[in-house]
């Protein structure tokens, strides 16, 4: 599916510094409705930084972030309900180790959405079902596999009905063996038209299914394009060197 | 009379037990009036100052670690002491049961804030991540994510504290709060003999060694599987 012309996040001159040392220098980047965004870079590029600053997971110190027309940064904006429209995927899945899965994807559900028990429970399992994960309702996260966590993190997100989800480095913490099932999942919600950023090495994934990768570097954007472009011939010396190398291992 | 007569005499005379039992008896309901108070209070005051705490208002949390410090460092006799003697002076003469009930209570509730608070900070930051992305306000995510891991965290502690406080209910005898260790020691001034103390250190086993299994229940109850 092509990507929509509006811009679902629009983010102008974004700064975050900690104390002294500035990890975004002046970020600008859209991304468009059902756009699939691969963000790649080093450690330490601001990656993450610039996921978590789009729903204030942390604070910006300076420039704009409009989300679905929102102004997220504006004090008088009710942060609480610009983050149940944007889902979140975590390298480390932060699923809810006292509940089920399926009451991990419930709690927002019945305390944010307000929807009754029997609601909220249908939801939560069709979210579980899209996961792969219908059976998986009454597993506790310490019975499932990674592979199996990281879904129900996804199902989690997915129940609230975004208009985007960030997947912040969503297969690092997974054995190899279980990445694919994760990223199965993502390529199901990329082919029905999900709004996506992703912050992941996999390059494979980004390569077949990315409209657009950046490449980050020291808090600045260094280059963007199609995946083939980026992959295939970087013009910019930084992003030579950081795919050489990574191709090479 | 052999020595080991005058052992059983002394320590285990049926003739005075029985005569005592009643006495002890109201002793022990004393006892457990108090112990419930001072847990059910202390516990969840405890737990207030803790979530107060995670709002991290810089004055609030100064007051607070005050306030635990200084009611951790006191010893539980000299706060009832000082309550039961000194009160009247400022104005207010509370009875010896209350004066018992309220500095244990606020003893209990020191030690717990800490112990609830250390609870908090052990929950991993992807905790309150994960639930404040999905739109969960603070408190929220405190109550329905965090607080629930916390708590069973901290049962092992909690129950420990608990149980260490509750014992000092015996304290009240000092402020003539007519408790178990209180209605024993009167016994044994009025027949001359130790062994309402017996009964009293029995009467002290039946309420708090069931308290200790439960102790021991409620951590296996609440484990989860990780």
């Amino acid at each position: 599916m092509a990507p929509g012309a509006r811009p679902v996040l629009s983010i102008r001159g974004l700064r975050k510094s900690f104390g002294s040392v500035e990890v975004l220098k002046g970020i600008d980047l859209d991304v468009r409705a059902r756009e699939l965004v691969f963000v790649i870079g080093p450690s330490g590029s601001g990656k993450s930084t610039l996921l978590r600053c789009c729903n204030r997971l942390e604070e910006p110190t300076d420039g704009s972030i409009l989300f679905d027309g929102i102004d997220v940064l504006s004090p008088r904006t009710d942060i609480n309900a610009v983050r149940r429209r944007i889902g979140m995927v975590f390298q480390s899945f932060n699923l809810y180790p006292h509940m089920t899965a399926a009451g991990n994807v419930m709690l927002a559900l019945r305390r944010v959405l307000k929807k009754g028990r029997a609601e909220a429970d249908a939801i939560a399992r069709a979210a579980l079902a899209r996961v792969g994960l219908a059976d998986k309702a009454g597993s506790y996260p310490g019975e499932l596999s990674g592979g199996q966590q990281q879904r129900v993190a996804i199902a989690r997100a997915l129940a609230l009905e975004p208009v985007a989800v960030l997947f912040d480095e969503p297969t690092s913490a997974l054995d190899p063996e279980l990445v694919g099932s994760v990223l199965q999942v993502m390529r199901e919600l990329r082919e029905a038209g999900m709004t996506m950023v992703v912050v992941s090495h996999e390059m494979g994934f980004a390569r077949a299914a990315a409209d657009r990768v950046l490449f980050m570097d020291q808090g600045e954007i260094v280059e963007e394009g199609p995946p083939a472009q980026i992959f295939g011939a970087p013009r910019h010396a930084r992003t030579r060197a950081f795919i050489e190398q990574i191709v090479r291992h | 009379m052999t020595r080991w007569e005058r052992f059983l005499d002394t320590f285990f005379n049926v003739e005075v037990m029985a005569r005592y039992l009643p006495k002890i008896a109201e002793g022990f309901v004393v006892t457990v009036e108090l112990a419930l108070l001072v847990v059910v209070s202390g516990l969840a005051l405890g737990l207030l100052l803790a979530v107060v705490r995670t709002l991290r208002v810089r004055v609030l949390n100064a007051l607070i670690v005050l306030y635990v410090d200084l009611f951790r460092a006191l010893p539980p006799l000299v706060v009832i002491v000082l309550v039961y003697f000194g009160g009247p002076a400022a104005g207010w003469s509370p009875s010896g049961f209350v004066a018992t009930w309220l500095s244990l209570a606020v003893v209990l509730s020191a030690f717990a804030e800490e112990i609830f608070w250390a609870g908090i900070l052990a929950v991993p930051r992807g905790q309150w991540e994960a639930a404040r992305s999905t739109g969960l306000g603070a408190l929220q995510t405190l109550g329905w994510v965090v607080l629930p891991q916390a708590v069973r965290m901290t049962v092992p502690p909690l129950t420990n504290r608990t149980i260490a406080i509750t014992k000092g209910t015996a304290l009240g005898s000092v402020v003539a709060v007519s408790e178990i260790l209180s209605s024993a020691q009167t016994a044994v001034s009025f027949s001359f003999n130790p062994s309402p103390l017996t009964l009293g250190a029995a009467a002290y086993l039946v309420l708090f060694i069931p308290v200790v299994m439960l102790g021991r229940w409620v951590e296996t109850r609440f484990a989860w599987k990780r």
